[in-house]
C-alpha cells in the first residue's frame, strides 16, 4: 500500500512512535525516524524494518522545538530519500502539575516539544510535499485536549493546539493535494503513560480497559491510507470522551 | 535579474503572454494567490537552478524578482 514511499515519524523510537513506525514500514514505506536522545531504541526499531519489511529505514537524532535543527534534518532525509509523503507528529512530552504549581519552563517545553515541534516538522515537510503534489500528515493529538485533564494544563493545551493547528493546515493546503488529520489516543498503555496506571479515570472508560501502541498504529495507518479524510480528528480512547 | 524567468513561468501557469507581464503587476492581478506564488517559486527553482525558501509575502512580480536575487546573493 505504500510501497515506494518516504514517512518521517517524530519521536519513533519508542512507544506509540516505534509502534507506527513498525506498522507503515509493514505496508511498505521507508522510514525515517526522528528521535531526541534514545539512539539505541531508534536504531533498534530501523533494524526491525529493514529485516522484516526490507525497507530503507534511517534514524536522525534533533530536538523537533529547535526550527533550525528541524530544518536541517529534513534536508538530510530529503537528500537520503530523495523526498517524503508522510509525516506523522509524534513527539511529544509531559511535565504533569496543577497549574498553581507549575514552573514557567514546564509550561512552556511540553509546549515547545508538543506545539512548536509539530509545526515545525509541518513547516518544513510542506515544500516536500508540495514538490511531489501529495502529502499526508497525522498529528497525534490527545484526549486531553479534547477533554482537559487534572495536572496536565500544558499538555493538553498543547494536545488541543496541535487540533487547531491540523484544522487549519488541513484547509491550506487541501487544494494542493496535502492533507492534515490528528489521532486523539486516551489511555494507551507506554512508558509516558506508565504513572497513570492506577488512574482514577480507568474506570469511566466505556470499554474497560487501557489501549495498545498498536490501537493508535493502526489509526494512523487508516488516515493515511484515507484519501478522502482531512481536518479529522480520530479518538482511539476506548470511548473516553463520547 | 530574474524577470524573464518568473514571466516565463507566470506565463506557462496562467497562459498569459509573456509580453504582458509587468514588473509593478501584483499576483492578484495575475491571478495567481499566495499559495500559488509557493508553486511558483518552485517552477523557479527548476528554472533558475537554485533552491529559494519563500519566507515572506511579496505582492508584485518585481518583489518576487527582488527577494529572488536577495537569496541568491545572499
Amino acid at each position: 500500500m505504500l510501497k515506494g514511499k518516504t514517512a518521517i515519524i517524530t519521536g519513533g523510537s519508542r512507544g506509540i512512535g516505534a509502534a507506527v513506525t513498525y506498522k507503515l514500514a509493514s505496508l511498505g514505506a521507508n522510514v525515517a525516524v526522528i528521535y531526541a536522545g534514545n539512539n539505541v531504541a531508534a536504531e533498534n526499531v530501523c533494524n526491525q524494518c529493514k529485516d522484516d519489511f526490507g525497507v530503507e529505514a534511517r534514524a536522525y537524532v534533533c530536538n523537533v522545538s529547535d526550527f533550525d535543527a528541524v530544518k536541517k534534518t529534513v534536508s538530510e532525509i530529503k537528500k537520503d530519500f530523495g523526498s517524503a509523503q508522510i509525516l506523522i507528529n509524534n513527539a511529544g512530552i509531559t511535565k504533569d502539575g496543577l497549574v498553581v504549581m507549575m514552573k514557567e519552563d514546564d509550561f512552556d517545553k511540553v509546549i515547545d516539544t508538543n506545539l512548536k515541534g509539530s509545526f515545525n516538522m509541518i513547516r518544513h515537510c510542506i515544500p516536500l510535499f508540495l514538490r511531489s503534489s501529495e502529502g499526508c500528515i497525522v498529528n497525534i493529538s490527545s484526549v486531553s485536549g479534547l477533554m482537559g485533564n487534572v495536572g496536565q494544563s500544558n499538555y493538553s493545551a498543547s494536545k488541543a493546539g496541535l487540533i487547531g493547528l491540523t484544522k487549519s493546515v488541513a484547509k491550506e493546503y487541501a487544494s494542493k493535494g496535502i492533507r492534515c488529520n490528528a489521532v486523539a489516543p486516551g489511555f494507551i498503555k507506554s512508558d509516558m503513560t506508565e504513572s497513570h496506571a492506577e488512574n482514577p479515570l480507568l474506570s469511566m472508560i466505556p470499554l474497560g480497559k487501557m489501549g495498545e501502541v498498536q490501537d493508535v498504529a493502526e489509526a494512523v495507518a487508516y488516515l493515511v491510507g484515507a484519501k478522502y479524510v482531512t481536518g479529522e480528528v480520530l479518538r482511539v480512547d476506548g470511548g473516553i470522551a463520547m | 535579474m530574474y524577470f524573464d524567468a518568473i514571466a516565463k513561468v507566470i506565463s506557462e501557469r496562467t497562459g498569459r503572454d509573456v509580453a504582458d507581464i509587468k514588473p509593478e503587476n501584483t499576483f492578484t492581478e495575475l491571478g495567481i494567490d499566495s499559495l500559488d506564488t509557493v508553486d511558483l517559486l518552485m517552477s523557479l527553482e527548476d528554472e533558475i537552478g537554485v533552491e529559494i525558501e519563500l519566507d515572506q509575502k511579496v505582492e508584485t512580480v518585481a518583489d518576487l524578482d527582488k527577494f529572488i536575487q536577495s537569496k541568491v546573493q545572499g
